[in-house]
């Protein structure tokens, strides 16, 4: 399509070079014990964001490497343009402070060990003030759609969506790709009764094989030793079954409708892990539950999120705006404060997928330029940590 | 032409998506299967929620059942034509 040339956006070009379409100035606690004191900051200092979570005490191996990479990835995640980090001991707070550094922009850590709360409170104050009027005048700019990175997962999926909100992404995707932008799907579970197909897209044998590994070793780590009796009572979900999907299968090929007719991935990322092969769509190894996907997604980098949802999922994320597309009539209209773009004019077929793509596309940088999303507005603000396994 | 009340993904398809809210048993429906846009009319023998499927042929116990021109699953009761197919007749063929 012609319209879809030469896209611009605006938005603020970080020290590294990325582009974010928000900016906040993030509050984060490296661990449960310093949510409070993020969020009596986030509290003194209008304009700044505390991101409250349950973890980051007595994690080991890949469990807390996850936990640091998902922390620094989301401080330096270009929608934020500066971070005040706390946390009750010095060593991981810096740690934490040092990987976000690595990115240019401003960042500070207070350890509350041997000086408290109130202490801590008043001098991270100090800091996020300065940060946020700092942060204030930092001015958006033009810039070409290929600075854009857009993930994707969608939710509460039915029987409507691999018809007509999932096409709706993967049009896009098919659109957007080979301009230069990076994509992310994931939803390592929901990929079981698609994987022949998925394996399929990858952009290399290699790749291929790399991504088959990750989706196997969830069947047989984490499926077959923890599962009941079958996954049937939550995959697909009672949402999903209410809206009409029968079968794990049925839910997955809906679900990879997300990517599209032509781009491959071409890598298969660990959870938060950020793309190191250039633009291009990526795969990466996630819970298919839609705030900790989001999550890590966020952590890797992607700045826009777009979320085909069936049934109505209300899901958002503190620092992504999550674009939600629904095809089901019945959602779009009992639930239309959640849903950003209406495409159930495909099940009427009086809109085509190549035109729902295009309506996403101008949804896309509509959002990028400062259009607030549903879940933006409404509030949602979900920022959940992936846990591999209990802590010590 | 007119909305449809069903779609199906592919030719080789033995369900198609109920789209239209409370489609009463008896009517005679339209479904356009979208990879080529051609139609047929099949009546329902049942209402069916939308998002809901519908059998598009006779369905034995133990039939792989096909969408999106994949295998879906198995029926694990027979299903006549314009049937409701859902999760008291269909069933992973896994875990």
């Amino acid at each position: 399509m012609a319209g879809n040339q030469n896209l611009k956006f605006k938005g603020w070009r970080r020290e590294n070079g990325r582009v974010g379409v928000r900016n906040h100035v993030v509050i984060l606690p490296l661990d449960d014990l310093s949510n409070a004191a993020c969020e009596a900051v986030a509290n003194n200092v209008k304009g700044t964001l505390a991101l409250p979570h349950a973890y980051g005490r007595l994690q080991f191996g890949e469990d807390l490497e996850l936990h640091f990479r998902t922390l620094i990835g989301t401080g330096s995640n270009p929608n934020v343009a500066a971070v005040v980090v706390i946390g009750i001991e010095d060593q991981w707070t810096n740690r934490v402070v040092e990987g976000i550094a690595k990115t240019g922009k401003p960042v500070t850590g207070f350890g509350i060990e041997g000086t408290g709360d109130i202490m801590t409170i008043a001098k991270a104050s100090r800091v996020a003030k300065d940060y946020v009027q700092w942060a204030s005048e930092q001015q958006r700019e033009e810039c070409d759609i290929s600075d854009l990175w857009v993930s994707t997962k969608c939710g509460e999926s039915d029987t409507t969506t691999g018809l007509s909100s999932c096409p709706t992404v993967g049009n896009m995707y098919d659109k957007l790709i080979p301009q230069g932008i990076y994509g992310v799907f994931g939803e390592t579970s929901e990929i079981t009764g698609a994987e022949h197909l998925c394996k399929a897209r990858a952009a290399s044998p290699e790749v291929g094989e790399k991504w088959y590994k990750i989706w196997k070793a969830y069947q047989d780590d984490v499926i077959e030793a923890h599962k009941t009796d079958d996954l049937s009572d939550s995959q697909p979900t009672k949402g999903n079954i209410a809206g009409g999907l029968t079968t794990i299968e049925e839910k997955a090929l809906g679900n990879l409708e997300k990517i599209g007719r032509e781009c491959k991935f071409i890598d298969a990322l660990i959870p938060a892990e950020a793309p190191a092969k250039g633009p291009g769509l990526y795969y990466m190894d996630t819970s298919s539950a839609a705030a900790e996907c989001i999550t890590l997604m966020a952590a890797a980098g992607y700045v826009v999120h777009t979320f085909p949802t069936g049934q109505g999922n209300v899901i958002g994320n503190p620092i992504v705006p999550v674009i939600k597309i629904s095809g089901n009539p019945r959602t779009v209209r009992t639930m239309s404060e959640h849903i950003d773009l209406d495409v159930s004019g495909i099940l009427r077929r009086d809109l085509t997928i190549p035109q729902a793509g295009d309506a996403l596309i101008d949804m896309i940088t509509r959002t990028a330029n400062g259009r607030l999303t549903a879940a933006e507005a409404l509030g949602h603000r979900e920022f959940v940590m992936t846990k591999l396994y209990r802590s010590a | 032409m007119s909305a449809p009340h069903v779609l199906v993904h592919e030719k080789k398809d033995t369900v198609g998506v109920v789209v239209v809210e409370g489609l009463k048993g008896g009517t005679d429906m339209l479904c356009v299967v979208t990879v080529d846009n051609s139609s047929f009319n099949l009546p329902a023998k049942m209402d069916v929620p939308i998002g809901h499927k519908v059998a598009l042929t006779d369905i034995k116990a133990g039939d792989t059942v096909w969408k999106y021109g994949q295998d879906i699953g198995k029926a694990i009761a027979a299903v006549a034509k314009g049937e409701h197919v859902h999760v008291h007749n269909v069933k992973t063929k896994r875990w």
